[in-house]
């Protein structure tokens, strides 16, 4: 509810561009992620599993960690437009989740070990980083449009600047490439513990190292040759599309050991 | 008391009087002083003050006797500028009562202004009013006017985008500057040639702290000379290719017939910068850089058509923001006038008072005397009692005065409570 007000908020402070629009944004979703804190710990403490049993838990979380990451990022950066980005796929994926049955499956020990819980965590926070490199991408693009066709429409003047968008979505990569990595990491050493080797083969893992190996190479040429700009941007939106179709594609169009965790 | 009548604003600008006459008309900080202690000693003037800018001439006043003052302020502006009145009076607008006030609010928020929106003028408005409250010519009136007129023009500022956008081409290059690097602060700037536009926005980059100017002039000695002024460093017109590599903006404004900067300068530079976005402000005509570079990534031109595209949109834009600013301007006039009748009435709403709890203190204590075993808490319900019978008696009239200007002139209530009471005598 307070993901849906402060979407109000943020696009609210898009058209009219009053700043306390903005902050009432900005406190919205602090309180929604607060009560979705409290909800989600207590749904732990009762059920005593981490919540991912199914779609309806996975969004759910996935919404949380994007949330808590935006507003990590909005304190570091005070990047204040990216809240009309996030606020409303939060929103997006809350709404996604309520509409789905919550039906808690039967799934063994399978899911209580830590290495898991490491895992899914660390693996939802580089997701929500790149999730918002992509939105900070999908602003840049917009911005450097309105200066090289030099029409500024609506967006120059409510957007900030070329550097201050790179050097945001740069950021973001950093801290999801770096995330993302140790999930990587702690699943296969899950995987490893579980059915005795690192690597499976399975879609998701496929997937997953296709995801890595664009990222590390877009990191690679930042540092490089400085791809930068609308390259890197155009990068970090592939990026989180690929990033969407491992998360949910795979798991509807393709089999594997992942699949319960989307299962309806 | 008088009227808000007395109000009286007699001035000239741009719009009813040519720069000539402006020029002649043109009064200096010395001469503001000089005029406002002749105002001041004018029986017909009791409050003034005086702003002189390129653009205008405004001379403030509340009156005793209007068509004396403005009188007395013709002769006097036509003997300390040796003009005779007939030479300007032409161009002169008298402005009394809310129209007067109106005219500063506009004023003071530059919606009266050449540039509708430049920030310049409220400052000035400041200065003139500093001088006549030093002065001392200031009084009650113009005192609240022109604090008023403050909060106005600052309301209007921050609540209209009047202020928003740059309406100057070497503004407007800095401002897309700034979309694009973020701050200005420590970029590198090359500019090549030279002329006065291309200075100028040099010289609002150095005020944004760009750092390190570098100038190309065909001339190198000029470049030198150029340099100098701007303590930056001149190279040859050859080395402009290296130049680039480390620059971040490039100002260019040279005669040259072709392209002093081409597509393939750009691109073969790219690499060595790592991609660093270029800026390129091409105040040349004919054009001196290759439009073709607007193409290549993280490089960015504007041409002297694209920058005056933007202004005349911005100018556009403030138009727009002025009718906002025009409206807020009618909401201070109209609370001014409030305030205005209000003090008039002030001075009745006090003497009834007086006059009443005068009446009902005295037979309060004429009673009183006379009954003496009542007991402190008995005196004290008593005391309440008249106070509350004082409160309500006046209640009604103190509002009708209060809200009289709704109805009706407030003049006459005032003078009919005024006899009611005999508070004249």
């Amino acid at each position: 509810m307070c993901y849906t007000l402060s979407t109000v908020g943020y696009l609210m402070y898009l058209f009219l561009q009053k700043e306390y629009l903005q902050k009432t944004g900005f406190y919205l979703l602090a309180g929604g992620f607060l009560g979705h804190t409290v909800e989600l710990g207590h749904r732990f403490i009762q059920t005593g599993y981490f919540p991912v049993h199914n779609l309806h838990e996975t969004l759910s979380l996935a919404a949380w960690t994007m949330a808590g990451v935006f507003l990590l990022f909005q304190h570091r950066i005070g990047l204040r437009i990216l809240g009309v980005y996030a606020a409303p796929l939060i929103t997006f994926a809350m709404i996604t989740a309520a509409r789905l049955p919550n039906v808690p499956k039967e799934m063994g020990d399978l899911l209580n070990s830590l290495w898991l819980v490491a895992h899914v965590v660390a693996i939802f926070i580089g997701e929500a980083a790149l999730a918002l490199a992509c939105g900070a991408g999908i602003m840049y693009l917009l911005q450097e449009n309105a200066i090289k066709s030099k029409h500024r429409g609506f967006f120059f003047r409510r957007l900030p600047s070329l550097e201050l968008l790179d050097s945001t979505g740069y950021a973001c990569i950093v801290t999801g490439f770096t995330m993302l990595t140790l999930g990587l990491i702690t699943g296969l050493i899950y995987a490893k513990s579980v059915w005795g080797r690192f690597w499976n083969w399975d879609p998701k893992e496929i997937w997953s190292g296709i995801t890595w190996l664009l990222y590390a190479a877009l990191l690679h040429q930042r540092l490089t040759i400085g791809w930068r700009g609308r390259r890197a941007a155009i990068m970090a939106i592939i990026g989180f599309a690929v990033i969407l179709f491992t998360f949910l594609g795979v798991n509807f169009f393709l089999k594997g050991h992942h699949g319960e965790f989307t299962r309806m | 008391m008088g009227s808000m009548q007395d109000i009286v604003l007699l001035g000239l600008n741009h719009k009813t009087a040519p720069v000539e006459l402006r020029e002649c008309l043109t009064i200096s900080k010395d001469e503001t002083s000089i005029a406002l202690k002749a105002f001041q000693d004018l029986p017909s003037v009791r409050e003034v003050m005086l702003f002189s800018t390129c653009n205008r001439v405004e001379v403030l006043m509340v009156v005793q006797d209007k068509t004396s003052a403005v009188d007395a302020v013709k002769f006097f502006l036509s003997g300390l500028k040796h003009l005779p009145v007939t030479e300007f009076e032409k161009a002169l607008y008298t402005h009394q009562g809310d129209d007067a006030v109106r005219h500063v609010f506009r004023v003071a928020a530059s919606l009266d202004s050449m540039v509708v929106g430049e920030p310049q003028i409220l400052g000035q408005i400041k200065e003139a009013y500093q001088t006549a409250t030093t002065m001392k010519t200031s009084g009650v009136l113009l005192n609240k006017l022109l604090h008023r007129t403050f909060f106005t023009a600052k309301r209007i500022r921050t609540e209209t985008g009047i202020g928003n956008n740059a309406v100057s081409v070497s503004y407007a290059a800095i401002e897309l500057g700034k979309k694009i690097f973020g701050s200005l602060e420590g970029k590198k700037v090359l500019l090549i040639g030279a002329g006065e536009m291309a200075e100028l926005a040099v010289e609002h980059l150095i005020r944004n702290r760009a750092l390190n100017i570098v100038v190309a002039n065909r001339t190198f000695e000029t470049g030198v000379e150029l340099a100098e002024t701007f303590k930056g460093r001149a190279i040859r017109f050859d080395e402009i290719g290296d130049a680039l590599q480390e620059v971040d903006i490039i100002i260019s404004s040279t005669g040259s017939p072709g392209y002093v900067v081409t597509r393939n300068h750009v691109k073969e530079i790219a690499r060595h910068r790592r991609n660093r976005p270029l800026f390129f402000i091409d105040i040349a005509v004919p054009r001196d850089i290759d439009p073709e570079i607007n193409r290549l990534s993280n490089s960015y031109v504007y041409d002297i058509d694209d920058l005056q595209g933007i202004v005349d949109e911005n100018v556009e834009d403030r138009h727009k923001e002025a009718v906002k600013g025009e409206r807020i301007v009618d909401e201070a006039v109209l609370s001014f006038r409030n305030w205005y009748e209000n003090l008039a009435v002030t001075p009745t709403i006090v003497e009834l008072r007086k006059k009443v709890e005068g009446i009902a203190r005295g037979e309060l204590e004429k009673t009183l005397h006379a009954i003496k075993h009542l007991s402190a808490e008995d005196l004290e319900a008593v005391n309440r009692m008249v106070d509350a019978m004082v409160k309500k008696i006046l209640h009604d009239p103190t509002m009708l005065l209060k809200g009289s200007r709704k109805h009706r002139d407030t003049s006459v209530y005032l003078d009919t409570i005024r006899k009611l009471f005999k508070l004249d005598e």
